[in-house]
């Protein structure tokens, strides 16, 4: 093992609860003290097909996965047929005895012990994880704590099932306990959904579709405690419109999609532009074209993010890069598309909506102030002209007052007009907020800093490339430089970010180099791209052998 | 208040003998009728797509949210469950709400989402200039179709029946005391609420004749009867000669969206962050 990093694999057939054995290890390395990341690999299937979860610990901050692994835990031929490999030399393949044959490392006897406990087959991963546990020096305490927390029902026969498995294994080699405060871990589609409710959601609409699906599982969940609503309408039209009329009505709501979604929603964000109404939109990338691999990752819509919808209108546009960062826009988002009559879209990805992360509980952007409410305003103008370019927000019922927003161009009261001054004026009016939004935007660290940060040469990235270049930038001595805010873009914020540059290499994983593009607007001329299109992110080490192949 | 008041200064673009002219009159009466029956205006908001029924939007003095086409229903599903105390109420059109919109139409009634929707049904495209739509008869010749159309039109009234709407009516654009009735009762009625109006077009499709001497009203005996609504609803298929009933076809009292499923009162901030403290401990 090596100093303050474990890594650990858990592989089964699509069913057997791969994600939560998995989830359950990524807590236990958490309440260890380490900065955890679980990167999850599964078909778009329900039952069949190999899953498997990749936890990794670290002393450092984890947000990519390593390739060795001193912990594989084997539910199935398949995982050691195809992870074998990835076993580090010091490390141990814990396995099902019934299910695994021709390999050594500790074996156990789930099928016995399932049969001796009448526990049913699914109950196996509490097994491989009561081994585990014990392999890793894990004491029991902790362990069955974390599998109370993790297990929703039957915890009795799962505890017992485990202590099993726990008490006939053997421990191969201690995990040690970092001294560090203990981070919650967390999946980004959850930080997201605490992000929203932060930001003061009331109505979270949603179609299923990965990889977002979970943000409203997640909120649905706690609807009663957060007094909250989830509603999951007949298609992404009708979750995109729903949330602009609670807009209309004062209330905050939020919705998430992928791309295919988003290509539906896109009239509506359009209708968002002109009609000057806040809307949230998480768009969880995954690898396309059309349905692509529905459950893999891509960061392939950053245009499309930036684009979609027809006509010129001001957007945000942040793409986290962790569950921290997710968490810290997701509210950023609420409040600014609030404030400035906006949509934001918060572009995630696979890796970030579906992954865990640890994160830090009080990292937290500072509360952005909503639009000041135009009580004394009387006439009301829902879109009076004023310097900033944003009209006061009042909702309806008023008496004496008419409320209206309007998909056409409209004059200061909404009604539609197709005179040239007024559609000049109404067009300067979004402009004029997108300008001030962007100073805001260059209050809130927009661009981060990572890597060796003196160097001359930046690995540039976005999203979730973010920690494997950190990374790969420390291994190699370069510079990390990760725009979160992609649209209003900060410009201030990213030049100083880029000072003393002189070569610049962009990693994304998508096939055209979006980014490389994208900066070339601002006037940054990338020397090299290194690009990944397999529906899989970076490793650590696969990045730092590109990275040296593209620096030598 | 008085009439003129819920008429805006925008200057009506309509054609001459347009049977916009006769809803938005209806329209008017209603909404002053139910102002003094303690609905004030203010709390009405009239959610339009796009076509010519839209431009009620502009024409009106009343709250409203000019749409997209063919999606009112949804929009305004989330005004309305945001804050139930709106009365609102979807203007759309028939290439709008049975075309490019249909399948909200389908599932507003499925939820009795207690919202009215008036769709303007003149059977053709007019802003577009002249195609036929989802309620054109078979072999409608329009612009897009100079030969005729190769397409039955579907019943609005049937579809939305079996979809679960509890308040059906047709009314008449010419016919503006009744129409007027149908959508005070329509937007006062808890749940789904539906009129097809049967909308002059003087320029496309100019059914007036033909509308004048089919009508007649159906009687109000047994409203709440399905099957009797059924046989009413399919009595004329917007299609084939036949007598063609105007009035409240079925009533029925259900649950609505909104009573499932009340708004809750928001956290303050401080339990918010007390409940995300909560989240976060219980994952360390």
């Amino acid at each position: 093992m090596m100093e303050s990093e474990v890594s650990v694999l858990v592989g089964g057939p699509a069913g057997a609860g791969i994600s939560s054995a998995g989830q359950v290890v990524a807590q236990l390395l958490g309440r260890l003290g380490y900065r955890v990341h679980m990167y999850l690999d599964y078909p778009s299937r329900i039952k069949g097909g190999h899953n498997f979860a990749v936890i990794r610990g670290s002393g450092g901050q984890p947000g990519a996965i390593r390739e060795k692994m001193d912990f594989l835990l084997a539910l199935n031929q398949e995982t050691v047929g195809l992870h074998r490999h990835n076993l580090a030399a010091d490390g141990v393949i814990v396995y099902d005895a019934g299910e695994v044959k021709n390999t050594s490392g500790i074996a156990v006897a789930i099928r016995e012990i399932l049969a001796e406990e009448d526990a049913p087959a699914v109950m196996g991963n509490s097994a491989i994880l009561g081994a585990f546990a014990r392999a890793a020096g894990i004491g029991w305490n902790l362990f069955e704590d974390v599998l109370r927390l993790s297990i929703p029902k039957a915890v009795a026969l799962n505890l017992a099932v485990a202590r099993r498995a726990y008490d006939a294994a053997e421990e191969h080699e201690r995990v040690p306990v970092l001294d560090r405060p203990v981070f919650p871990v967390f999946s980004g589609n959850e930080a997201i959904g605490i992000g929203l409710i932060e930001g003061e959601l009331a109505n979270y609409f949603s179609y299923p579709m990965s990889p977002t699906s979970n943000i409203m599982h997640f909120l649905a969940g706690l609807q009663e405690e957060a007094k909250i609503r989830v509603f999951q309408p007949e298609s992404e039209i009708a979750v995109v419109l729903m949330a602009l009329g609670c807009a209309y009505s004062g209330t905050r709501a939020a919705v998430g999609t992928s791309g295919g979604g988003y290509c539906l929603m896109t009239e509506a964000i359009s209708l968002a532009g002109v009609a000057e109404l806040p809307l949230m939109i998480v768009l969880g990338q995954r690898t396309g074209p059309s349905t692509g691999l529905a459950t893999y990752t891509a960061q392939g819509d950053l245009y499309f993010a930036l684009n979609g919808g027809h006509g010129e209108f001001p957007r945000l546009v942040a793409a986290p890069g962790d569950a921290e960062e997710a968490r810290a826009w997701a509210v950023a988002g609420m409040d600014l598309s609030w404030k400035f009559q906006v949509p934001a879209i918060l572009l995630a990805d696979k890796v970030v909506c579906e992954g865990m992360f640890s994160l830090d509980p009080d990292k937290i952007l500072k509360r952005r102030q909503e639009t000041p409410s135009a009580e004394s305003n009387s006439p009301y103008h829902r879109y009076a002209l004023t310097g900033s370019g944003i009209s006061p927000l009042r909702f309806p019922p008023v008496k004496g007052e008419v409320i209206r927003v309007n998909s056409h161009v409209h004059d200061t009261d909404g009604i539609t007009t197709e005179d040239p001054e007024l559609t000049r004026a109404m067009a300067e009016k979004r402009w004029k907020k997108e300008r001030i939004l962007e100073g805001e935007i260059e209050e809130m660290d927009p661009v981060n800093i990572l890597g060796a940060r003196e160097s001359s040469t930046a690995l540039l990235c976005w999203g979730s490339s973010k920690w494997a270049c950190h990374e790969a930038g420390e291994k190699n001595g370069l510079r990390v430089v990760q725009p979160v805010v992609l649209s209003p873009f900060p410009e201030k914020g990213f030049a100083r970010a880029m000072d003393g540059i002189d070569r610049i290499i962009t990693v994304e994983t998508n096939e055209t180099g979006q980014l490389s593009r994208f900066i070339r607007e601002f006037g940054y001329h990338p020397d090299d791209t290194i690009l990944k299109y397999d529906g899989r992110p970076f490793t650590v080490e696969e990045l730092d052998t590109r990275v040296k192949e593209a620096v030598s | 208040m008085k009439g003129e008041d819920l008429y805006s200064h925008a200057q009506v673009t309509w054609c001459p003998g347009c049977g916009n002219f006769g809803v938005r009159y209806a329209l008017r009466e209603a909404l002053l009728e139910l102002d003094r029956d303690g609905i004030p205006v203010e709390n009405v908001v009239i959610v339009t797509g796009i076509g010519q029924h839209g431009k009620m939007f502009d024409f009106m003095n009343i709250n409203g949210f000019y749409g997209l086409h063919g999606r009112t229903i949804p929009i305004a599903a989330g005004i309305h469950i945001a804050n139930p105390d709106l009365r609102v109420i979807c203007i759309a059109g028939d290439g709008d709400c049975y075309a490019e919109g249909l399948e909200h139409l389908v599932f507003g009634a499925k939820r009795n989402l207690d919202i009215t929707v008036l769709v303007h049904d003149n059977r053709v495209y007019g802003l577009t200039t002249g195609q036929y739509t989802p309620t054109s008869p078979f072999r409608f010749r329009g612009r897009s179709t100079p030969d005729g159309s190769r397409e039955h039109p579907f019943n609005p009234l049937e579809l939305v029946l079996t979809s679960g709407a509890t308040f059906i009516g047709r009314g008449y654009s010419r016919r503006q005391e009744q129409l007027k009735d149908l959508i005070r009762e329509a937007v006062l009625h808890r749940g789904f609420s539906f009129i097809d109006i049967l909308q002059i077009c003087v320029t496309y499709n100019d059914m007036t004749e033909y509308y004048n001497s089919h009508i007649y009203d159906w009687d109000q005996d047994d409203l709440g009867d399905f099957e009797a609504a059924c046989r009413k609803a399919r009595e004329w298929d917007y299609d084939t000669e036949a007598p063609i009933g105007l009035g409240l076809m079925y009533r029925s009292g259900k649950e609505t969206f909104e009573e499932l499923c009340p708004v809750p009162e928001q956290l303050k901030p401080g339990e918010r962050a007390a409940l995300v403290r909560k989240i976060m401990d219980e994952r360390r």
